[in-house]
């Protein structure tokens, strides 16, 4: 019986040898057989992949894992958590002894000793028909045999990646077809390196090259500028030349790499040197002679040698189309870019929207006159819009310092729940709890008066200077009378209002529990930290510090942009009474009160209720389990702000998507279920913080559901039922 | 699978490929009991046949509780079934059909299974329709619907 080899050594990989050894391996191999210089490479083969994955039954759960909802219903957000959930499989996996037995014998003498990379090489490459760049992982500086085992895992997990699993149905992924191959190799520790298109994608007559000082991962990943030719295909004339911006370089660590000053450049002439660029021009041009085809090339160069790392074809590369998730997915940030980005956000843009909301709180709109009113409702649509822009580029970019510390958490300890990382990140100072927990006071007030909540029932306000009434008007202007979604935004017509309604049902209700303490962060913090030594501690530590921000602002950058909207919503109200009472009302003024509705319908998209049909009902409705515990209660759908007002202690909520001024209700909450998907989300979130069991993306949750209707939530599973446990369905129940 | 017409597609394709379904009884004494039998549903899914001899352990319970649930499946034994695989269970009242009301069902059940043709012409031989009162339809592993009949 002839059995697959795991591992070969590159010089035995064979022309035709793609599915053994992946599209990356293949060309290497065909490299160092035209004589050119090539990092040494040992390949393990696709066999290994498979052998891993059959002995784990991976095969099984990752269908189960890409199949539990149609795809077109997945966000973005469910597309990482999909990945990360798989990236655990293979994380927890282990290894078939006769496989490892294999890898630990071929890779022991002389490779595994040294400093290596580890890189992916997919077999389905060059089916793709067109180049993926950055679909898979690959790393870099590793040392040390169980540090290179437990890389090529992670490489074979990356065939399941996030954008990989995005573009699936174009690269034909599929757990029974689908493997990789992963080459390990010698670092070369290159003083200057880059890519080469042998013929420039915009123009064919030219050809361009890119370099950066150190190791190429810096370009590859985007974290270092590079300088960059443009050559003449045919005279090898240099055409144009940009300098690189940055003089940073990436560079070997004691383990993995690091950016640091690049050893300096006084010409900003690049790290190529003299005849260098023609050398590798020369190679380039000769690499595409052999290959029958324009190439892209890796190179490095190291004590004045070429060392080719890798060539493919150039190809059309894919974009996402209209579809929207490529974006967000493509948003994958370094620690350090993300640290920037905090600094940015905290230091610079928050303060800047607190101020902002600040000064447009302070004019006083009832002394402008129409047109100047019109022009300042533009100019706060302006601002508004602004913000709503920066929310976009930069906050949430932002969002992946929780995933980036949610991957380094379940690398460092493979936990089970490959969200047991959330853990450390709930038990931080979240505004929505803060601004939960002044209206908790305002509740226990009110509990605490039987006279007052008498009063409050019949619509009438205490005096002025009751404690009460201050507290009241304190929390109206720091939060708004949840007349609408927007945080901060008022009404005016408080009495009976929802904020006021929604205080007698708390104060009727018991004292809410507040959050269980079961979780102990601190333990987990502890046992996360200890996974580091010296200075990579550090850097752990930092990444949580990080990963709390980024947590935090997910929940607070949507009440900061609340009170800049409410301020628009502000200066719209008094135009909108103003042109109600004109006589001959100013036509500006009404394209601006026109140009921004007052409704007080919810941001998020939150369809009508459809006509039930009596013939159709939905019994069982699957989503992704987000916050654990099983809940049952009468459903609340939350379409409106009236909604909130309509709260009883004990319901479920039930939304299209948590907004701000939903957190509100939640202490009176038994269980929260969502159509919007993610396990990171504002509801997830907010959920977790209280202990409350969570579903969310239940696509289908806002067309079955009607207030009133008994619904269970489970959050172990992530499922919502319908009805009774006994079968009997909603219609049939006694609704009182 | 968004309205009522995708899962009643569903429940039809199901009938319309399965030939087998399980008929779960009920005895006297309160014992579930399960069988195999061949199966032609109606046009509007109102009600679903069945041939039965009358001697069987299915007949005396239905005959003591006509209350039963009935299950067609399109599982292949495969690991791609737990989440690619739809299963349909009707619930409803069976009673037995005879005369001129028989004939319809009885053609259509020759029909769909030929090599019964010696079977349901037995004096033995009782022709059962399960009345519907509600579908249950589950896919993708854990996703359940509702479909009320009439």
């Amino acid at each position: 019986m002839s059995v697959e080899a795991f591992v070969l050594p590159l010089d035995t990989v064979a022309p035709d040898g793609l599915a053994q050894a992946g599209g990356k391996g293949c060309n290497l191999a065909r490299l160092a057989a035209e004589g050119l210089r090539v990092p040494p490479t040992l390949v393990v083969t696709a066999a290994a992949y498979r052998r891993f994955v059959e002995a784990n039954g991976l095969e099984d759960r990752i269908l189960l894992e890409l199949n539990r909802k149609a795809f077109e219903d997945m966000r973005w957000e469910e597309i990482w958590d999909a990945a990360l959930r798989i990236r655990n499989l293979f994380l927890r996996a282990a290894w078939p002894s006769d496989l490892k037995q294999t890898l630990v014998q071929a890779l022991r003498p002389g490779l595994a000793d040294g400093p290596t990379v580890i890189r992916s090489s997919a077999t389905s490459e060059d089916s793709a028909g067109a180049s993926f760049a950055g679909l898979h992982e690959s790393y870099v500086n590793i040392r040390g045999l169980g540090s290179v085992l437990e890389h090529v895992r992670k490489v074979w997990a990356s065939l399941w990646s996030d954008a990989a699993l995005l573009y699936r149905q174009e690269l034909g992924l599929s757990p029974a077809r689908s493997d990789m191959a992963v080459l390990v190799q010698t670092l070369i520790p290159g003083t200057c390196s880059g890519v080469a298109f042998s013929v420039n994608p915009l123009d064919p007559r030219q050809a361009v090259v890119e370099a950066v000082p150190g190791l190429n991962q810096g370009l590859v990943d985007g974290r270092i500028q590079p300088a960059r030719w443009i050559l003449d295909r045919d005279s090898g004339e240099v055409l144009a030349f940009t300098p690189a911006d940055e003089h940073e370089a990436v560079l070997p660590d004691e383990q993995g790499t690091v950016v640091r000053a690049a050893p300096s450049l006084p010409d900003r002439g690049g790290c190529l040197k003299g005849q260098a660029l023609a050398r590798l021009f020369g190679a380039v041009r000769e690499i595409e002679a052999r290959f029958g085809g324009p190439q892209d090339v890796e190179w490095t160069l190291a004590d004045e040698n070429f060392t080719f790392l890798q060539a493919r074809p150039i190809t059309a590369t894919v974009d996402g189309g209209r579809d929207q998730r490529g974006w967000y997915l493509s948003l994958r940030r370094s620690y350090d870019n993300l640290c920037a980005l905090r600094r940015k956000i905290e230091s610079e843009f928050i303060p800047e929207m607190v101020h902002t909301a600040e000064a447009l709180a302070q004019t006083d709109l009832e002394a402008l006159t129409d047109a100047d009113l019109a022009a300042e409702i533009k100019r706060r649509g302006d601002i508004n819009h602004h913000w709503g822009n920066v929310y976009y580029a930069e906050f949430i970019p932002f969002a992946h310092g929780v995933r980036l510390f949610g991957q380094v958490y379940n690398d460092a300890l493979k936990p089970r729940d490959p969200y047991a990382f959330a853990t450390l990140l709930t038990a931080t100072p979240m505004e929505s709890l803060a601004r939960n927990r002044r209206l908790e006071g305002l509740a226990d007030r009110v509990r605490g008066d039987a006279d007052l909540a008498e009063s409050l029932r019949q619509g009438r306000l205490p005096a002025a200077d009751h404690p009460f009434q201050r507290a009241l008007d304190e929390f109206l202007a720091a939060y708004g009378d949840l007349s609408s979604s927007v945080t901060g935004d008022r009404a005016g017509d408080l009495p009976g209002g929802n904020l006021i309604a929604l205080l007698i049902e708390m104060a009727a209700a018991p004292q809410a529990a507040g959050r269980p303490a079961a979780m102990a962060p601190a333990r987990a913090e502890a046992e996360f930290l200890a996974c580091f030594k010296g200075e990579e501690r550090q850097w752990a530590a930092g990444l949580l510090d990080l990963a709390r921000a980024s947590y935090r602002l997910r929940d607070d950058d949507n009440i900061h942009l609340g009170r800049i909207e409410a301020q628009l919503r502000r200066a719209v109200r008094v135009g909108s009474r103003r042109l109600e009472s004109a006589v001959a009302p100013d036509s500006a003024l009404e394209e601006m009160v026109a140009r921004f509705p007052l409704s007080s319908g919810l941001a998020s998209a939150s369809p009508a209720p459809p006509p039930k049909t009596a013939a159709l009902k939905a019994r069982q409705l699957v989503g992704q389990p987000a916050g654990p515990g099983l809940a049952r209660g009468r459903a609340r759908v939350v379409r409106s702000s009236d909604d909130l007002g309509r709260f009883r202690s004990g319901e479920i909520l039930i939304c299209d998507a948590v907004d701000p001024n939903m957190t509100f209700v939640v202490p009176l909450t038994a269980g929260i279920v969502e159509r919007r998907g993610g396990m990171l989300i504002h509801g997830a979130i907010i959920a977790r913080e209280y202990g409350l069991p969570c579903v969310t993306g239940v696509p289908e949750i806002m067309r079955f559901v009607a207030s009133g209707d008994v619904v269970t939530v489970d959050g172990y599973l992530g499922i919502v039922i319908l009805g009774n446990a006994d079968g009997d369905d909603n219609a049939r129940n006694d609704r009182g | 699978m968004d309205d009522g017409s995708d899962v009643r597609t569903a429940i039809e394709s199901l009938f319309s490929g399965q030939r087998l379904a399980v008929l779960s009884t009920c005895s006297a004494d309160g014992h579930p009991y399960a069988s195999l039998v061949c199966v032609v549903a109606d046009a509007d899914l109102s009600g679903i046949y069945f041939a039965t001899s009358r001697a069987t352990r299915k007949f005396a319970n239905l005959r003591t509780e006509p209350r039963a649930a009935l299950l067609v499946d399109n599982s292949q034994n495969r690991q791609a079934d737990v989440y690619e695989a739809a299963a349909v269970t009707a619930v409803g009242t069976v009673a037995e059909v005879t005369g001129p009301q028989a004939e319809g069902p009885l053609a259509s059940f020759r029909e769909r299974h030929s090599q019964l043709e010696d079977f349901v012409a037995a004096p033995t031989t009782a022709l059962l329709r399960l009345a519907v009162r509600t579908y249950y339809l589950v896919n993708r592993f854990q996703k359940v619907m509702e479909y009320h009949v009439g």
